[in-house]
């Protein structure tokens, strides 16, 4: 590991003792951002001046013998629809580049600066997050680390390119259906996406807000919840923030998984191919044979694939009735169709998450962790468009978040823990926790990180 | 779901006119494409025998 490819724990470890100076970490990053981007595509803007800036801070706050955040140097960048002062949020749209720069940073990414760590800059991803394969026409593709022709997956594709890429070491995103988990899994990194309503939205783009969570990817477990601890608390700006106290999940994580009920998601969930394979390596690592069936866990994934492009094309109705043309045609179509989806369908969509909800609380009475793959599949090549689910060839872009559309609709926190055999891209499962409880599903990743079971190498050439 | 198969496309030029929804005929295809899946999955959806005394969740507070 050099300077530059530290995760960000040890990176603020290196920082507090004085083995490193937080601007020659920042250089050292600015220098691998500056070599190894153009070929990811990672980054639509770096925010190199603000970043040497924020390290000088800290180099001189240590200097006078000042107290340094948690993360102090640790190197990050949020997905371009979180607000950054100063910079115009893209939402990887060419609309939203006509309008005025933002005036502050998002909740979320002020409170991780705030820890110390620092901003890098601004993150690829599909148009106003709608994608599964941050295959952007305006911002061109965001390329994967391991193999450059693959997709990085979205819609958070540059945070998964950044963190896979060793760019920095943790990368902010959203997740409404997957575009934190199936990035993870494409690219080989860690990802949390927190309860509904866990971590304020405010300073973001909304795409659909019944559904809309963000989170962090890292390339490891301690980054995943140092970062998450940080950027817990309360914010009167999200009207759908839960009233929750802080709970830190860094303190109990070395807690491991014994006493935990565990089990496998079955039904929707189980399947043939690599998706399959890999949850059976993480259910034998874990001794876990119990199977569980999620119920209507298909019928969830319809509801959710409704409300998305209702909600959503909500949002954008004005620029769809004037500029159509000016949506990238990747997105486009399915936000003009979201506009005409009856209110049926949608009202019951609503209805059927509180009833499916139900069920899967009355599921968590006897199990705290389930585990369910997260892609069906590795990383598509770039522009490819069918993908094979257990024989049966599909759309690709469609059906790449046929696992993780299900969870999200009723907001579940939800670790994604890549695995990789050799010479093959990765792939990740979802270890699937109660509400409110990311601490459990982050003592279960730790404990395949520690065993060696996952996997989150950086990709650095 | 209506007991008679969704006409995806004349669905979409009626609702289109309704709401002011102006649409390029070379998007035409795509979202009457879009609006098939969406309507394949709402079928399921609305196939759900849901108690009437589900409501749903909303996160609005007064």
């Amino acid at each position: 590991m050099t300077l530059a490819t530290l995760d960000a724990l040890s990176a603020a470890a290196a920082v507090r003792s004085g083995a490193a100076g937080a601007v020659e970490i920042a250089e050292a990053v600015l220098a691998h951002i500056e070599a190894r981007n153009p070929a990811l595509n990672a980054f639509t803007a770096v925010t190199a001046e603000r970043a040497l800036a924020e390290a000088a801070a800290i180099d001189g706050r240590r200097a006078r013998g000042e107290a340094l955040g948690p993360l102090a140097g640790a190197p990050f960048a949020v997905k371009n629809l979180f607000d950054i002062e100063g910079l115009t949020t893209l939402a990887g749209s060419k609309i939203d580049a006509e309008r005025p720069p933002a005036s502050a940073d998002s909740f979320i990414g002020r409170k991780l600066t705030e820890a110390g760590a620092i901003l890098f800059g601004a993150l690829n991803m599909d148009e106003y997050a709608y994608g599964f394969t941050t295959e952007n026409t305006h911002y061109g593709a965001a390329h994967n680390p391991h193999d450059l022709a693959h997709s990085a997956g979205g819609s958070s594709g540059g945070s998964g390119a950044a963190v896979a890429g060793g760019l920095v070491t943790i990368a902010l995103a959203s997740d409404t259906n997957g575009s934190i988990r199936v990035p993870s899994s494409f690219c080989g990194t860690f990802g949390l996406k927190p309860t509904y309503g866990r971590l304020s939205r405010a300073g973001t783009r909304p795409f659909v807000a019944s559904l809309d969570h963000l989170g962090p990817l890292a390339r490891t477990v301690g980054d995943l919840a140092a970062s998450y601890d940080a950027m817990q608390g309360a914010d009167p700006n999200d009207p759908a923030q839960a009233a929750r106290p802080v709970e830190l999940t860094l303190p109990p994580l070395e807690q491991g998984a014994s006493g935990l009920r565990i089990a496998i998601a079955g039904g929707h969930f189980a399947g043939s191919g690599i998706a399959a394979e890999a949850v059976a390596t993480v259910a034998k690592a874990l001794g876990v044979t119990r199977v569980v069936e999620i119920p209507e866990a298909a019928r969830a994934r319809a509801a959710a694939y409704v409300i998305t492009p209702s909600e959503g094309a909500d949002l954008h109705f004005a620029d769809l009735k004037s500029r159509a043309a000016d949506f990238d045609p990747m997105t486009r179509d399915r936000f003009l169709a979201g506009a005409l989806v009856p209110a049926v369908w949608v009202q019951r969509a609503q209805r059927f998450r509180r009833w499916y909800r139900e069920r899967v609380m009355e599921l968590f009475r006897e199990v705290d962790i389930l585990i369910a793959p997260a892609t069906p599949c590795r990383a598509p090549k770039i522009g490819q468009e069918t993908i094979e689910i257990d024989g049966v060839t599909v759309p690709a872009r469609p059906f790449i978040g046929v696992y993780t559309q299900p969870l999200s609709f009723i907001g579940l926190p939800i670790v994604a823990a890549p695995l990789r055999q050799p010479g093959a891209l990765p792939i990740a499962v979802q270890i699937i926790a109660a509400p409110w409880r990311e601490d459990l599903a982050l003592r279960v990743a730790r404990v395949l990180e520690r065993d060696g079971v996952t996997n989150a190498e950086p990709a650095l050439a | 779901m209506a007991d008679e198969p969704f006409d995806a496309e004349a669905y979409v030029d009626a609702a289109a006119k309704l709401i002011g929804l102006p649409l390029d005929p070379a998007h035409r295809p795509g979202v009457v494409l879009n609006l098939e899946r969406i309507a394949q999955m709402a079928a399921l959806v609305m196939a759900f025998d849901l108690p009437e005394e589900t409501e749903p969740a909303p996160v609005y507070t007064p």
